[in-house]
Order: C-alpha cells, then structure tokens, then sequence
C-alpha cells in the first residue's frame, strides 16, 4: 500500500463492487470519484465536425437492421422443419439479442441521429430486445462514463474480482443474464429497486422505471400467450416460433455482443483516470464493426461520448498518436485479455499496461498513487 | 444588474460556445445559427461538467460527458440524464463586443 493511502487503511482492501460499500466510500475519499479524466488534444474546429449529427448514416444502418430481421425471420419460418431454417435463425438472433446492444448504447447517448425522437424509438426497441429496463440503464450507463471502472462507482463492471470463467463462458449462451434480467423487471414493476439502483437513479426517474418495466414484461406475456394459443390450436413445435422472434434471442443470438462486450476493460486496470488504461481499442472486421456499430474505437468512445459511431473511424486517426497501439483483431485481443485475466485470478492486481508511442502525452496517474493496492484481494 | 463587457463578437463562431469566466462564477456564451448571442451557467446541472466543451446544435447545447441537453434560449433541460435546467442570462451586443447582464 502506498504512503498516500495509509489514512485509508482502516477500509478493506478486498473489492467490493456494490455501489454503496466500502469501496465506494474509498473512492469518493481518495477523489477517483466523478474524477477529472484525461483527454487527448483535438482542436476546437475538428472536434465540432466530428460530433456533426446526420440522420443518414443511422437511417440507412437501421433500415438494414430491420430489413435484416424480417429476411432472416422469414427465411427461419419459411424453412421451418427443415435444417436449412438454423443458419436464418441464427442470424436473426444476431441482428436481435447481439446488434441491438450497440443500437441500445449509441441512441442511449443520444448521438447516432440527428433528430432526437429517432435516437429514443431506436433505444426503446433496443432495450426492450435487450430485457433492459431503459429508465436503470440510461443511469447505470451515464454512471459507467463518470467512472469508467472505478470500484464502488461502475456499475457496469464486466469483470468482477474474483473472475468465474465459467459463468462469463455461459455468458456466450444468456440464460443467467436473461433470468437475472426478468427479476430486474419483475422487481421494477412492482415499484421495488435495488439498494445500488437507488444510488444512481434520482428519485424522479423512479415511477418511470417502474411504468417501464410493467411495459417490458405486457409484451412478454403477449408473446407467452401466443405461443400458448398456438400450442392450444396443435401447431407442436411452430408454437416456439413466438419465443424465437421475441425474447429468445437474448440467449441465443447474445454471442457476439458478449464476444465484443468483454473485450471493452477486460484485463485492464481499475480504479485508473485514463481510459487509454482500462478500455481497449481495437480493429476488426467490417461485419463485426457493423454489427458493433464501431465500438471497437473503444477509448475514443469513453474520451469523446459526443462523437457518433460514423465518426469514429476518424476521431481514431485524429488520436491515435497519443493512443496506444490498438489490437489487430479481436482474436489478437482476446490473447491479450486471456492472458491478463488468467494471471488476475491468482493475482487480482495484475493488468495489462500498454506501452504508448513516443508521440503520446504520459498516462494519466496524478491520482493513482492514492488508490489503495488490493495485490491481496480475491 | 450590471452589464459586463464579455467577449469581442468574433471570440466564438456561430454555431458554438465559449468559456467566460467573471467574479469567480463561471459561464458559457453560446452563438446561434441565427447569429445571437446567449449567456447561461457554465456548469451542466448534472455533474457539474464544463459545458465549454459541449456542442451547440441548433437552439440546443449538448454536454460532453453524458450528451444531456438543455436550450440555451431558456436554460430548460430536454434530455436526460440533465433534469435540472440551466440558469440563463441576458446578453446584448453592441458594436463587436458581447455583454452579459450577470447578477
Ligand atoms: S454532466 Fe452533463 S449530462 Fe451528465
């Protein structure tokens, strides 16, 4: 433990990633908490036309996006019986439980269209393909950007210390996550939210969670029912049909977001002020970027959420000299996670830390020598 | 209340905003894309972030740390997660130079 942080022995050491724990109280104590970030230079005039909003990428993206469920939905129930039908449901799991998180996380921020209803019809589809109350994770989110992996404060901390690889291995297929999600609604709709969803949703906002979340779960009984009519009227089989367009995606279509999610911190070290520490840029493929609506520009993301996703490719090679070097494929990227989260499990103070070009301002660390050392947690 | 002389006219493009700081409050002087002039708060009410660094769209500012966004013509808040609205300030311009009527 460092000197500066001797006045905060008296807190645990261990992680605790509740909201209002111990953790949570350190960070405020040590002013990691709603801390002054680093950002990288981008003169005024670039960065204004960078943050340009136009209704015609996002319109042309999401016509291709509906566009794609209809094709696939057709082709799984035009082919249903036959194993030609998997390949298009497949797919169509993709387009619903994995391509709507991105459209979910860009219309949240409120950036990919110009005109603002569109941002919110889009974030409201997504949430509801997504079984996420839109009221809690508009907060949580805004949370996450305050204080990107900040133990105590983030409530969207993917990998939690001490790391179970074999639930976030089941996280590829979205039974925990969608069973957890459908508590979190039931909750809601009965007017009940948790201890942490209190921390940071104001009170205001709370009847909105509420008449949301009663929303959320109409539309599933709708769906429960029709597949109980059709069970009734002897269509067998066909009668899932409901469950695979609605809901069912979650668990089965959810791989790649999953696949693209975990790579956003993971390995990376917490409770840092820098996101050119704990998040993670890399290049992939154009369909992966498309289905992920280029939030593999990670760290150019968390720096400037005003930028829209048609706009990163630039930002990136407005920044990238003072970024570290991205990972060539996720491939490349998951070596580099594996290999850290594999040495965090016995060592949860571990983290990769990359090395940045001479070009590049030094890492942000005024802060970090306050930050207790947990090498003993786990 | 007195009227401060702010900002010379050409200190901020159309379309944009700039940081004025006066008596150890802070402010931003925002410019519409019909060419006037509005003064509000400089601190967004939800986390208390610089607005300087936000984006002026049409009658809109937008925040930079979690895209809420207030019209600056009346300080009141549009998007969440900003519910507060925004104290807002006359201005007037005479010849180049913008003056702000603060408190
Ligand atoms: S600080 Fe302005 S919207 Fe959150």
């Amino acid at each position: 433990m460092s000197d500066a942080a001797q006045p905060h022995s008296e807190i645990s050491s261990t992680r605790d990633y509740s909201l209002t724990g111990a953790s949570s109280r350190q960070a405020e104590e040590v002013g990691l908490a709603a801390a002054e970030w680093y950002h990288s230079d981008v003169p005024r005039k670039t960065m204004k036309a960078m943050m340009k909003r136009r209704d015609g990428p996002a319109l042309r993206d999401t016509a291709i996006w509906i566009a794609l469920h209809i094709l696939f939905a057709a082709g799984g129930i035009y082919f249903w019986g036959s194993w030609i039908a998997v390949p298009f449901w497949l797919a169509y799991g993709v387009m619903y439980g994995s391509a709507s998180d991105s459209r979910w996380h860009e219309c949240g921020h409120g950036t990919p269209f110009r005109t603002r209803w569109m941002n919110d019809v889009v974030y409201h589809i997504a949430s509801f393909q997504l079984i996420r109350n839109p009221v809690n994770w508009r907060w949580s989110h805004a949370r996450h950007h305050t204080d990107t992996l900040i133990v105590g404060r983030d409530p969207e901390i993917a990998w939690m210390h001490p790391i179970n690889l074999f639930l976030k291995a089941l996280a590829f297929v979205g039974f925990v996550d969608t069973w957890a999600s459908f508590k979190t609604l039931a909750r809601n709709s009965l007017g009940m939210l948790s201890d942490d969803e209190k921390i940071y949703i104001p009170e205001t906002e709370w009847p909105k969670a509420a008449f949301w979340a009663r929303v959320h779960l109409a539309l599933f009984a709708l769906t429960a029912l029709a597949v109980l009519l059709m069970l009734a009227n002897g269509m067998g089989w066909k009668s899932a049909i409901p469950i695979l367009l609605i809901g069912g995606p979650r668990v089965y279509g959810c791989w790649h977001m999953v696949l693209t999610a975990l790579l956003q911190h993971g390995g990376l070290p917490e409770d840092v002020t820098d996101h050119r520490l704990n998040s993670r840029t890399l290049y992939m493929n154009p369909i992966s970027r498309w289905i992920y609506w280029n939030m593999n520009y990670h760290i150019e993301h968390h720096m400037f959420p005003m930028v829209p996703y048609y706009a990163l490719p630039a930002l990136h090679d407005e920044i990238k000299h003072d970024l570290p070097a991205p990972n060539t494929s996720i491939w490349d990227g998951y070596k580099e996670m594996m290999g850290a989260v594999m040495k965090q499990r016995r060592d949860p103070s571990h983290a990769v830390r990359k090395t940045l070009p001479p070009t590049a301002k030094p890492y942000n660390e005024f802060l970090h020598k306050h930050v207790p050392d947990r090498s003993d947690a786990g | 209340m007195p009227w401060i002389d702010a900002i010379a006219a050409d200190d901020v493009e159309e379309e944009d905003v700039i940081r004025w700081d006066h008596d150890d409050k802070t402010y931003v002087i925002i410019r519409s894309p019909d060419d006037e002039f509005f003064c509000t708060a400089g601190l967004c009410t939800h986390e208390h972030v610089h607005l300087s660094d936000g984006m002026v769209m049409d009658h809109e500012i937008e925040c930079p740390r979690h895209n809420g966004i207030f019209d600056y013509r009346t300080g009141k808040a549009l998007r969440a997660p900003a519910c507060e609205h925004l104290s807002t300030y006359e201005t007037k311009k005479e010849g180049d130079r913008v003056f702000v009527n603060v408190p």
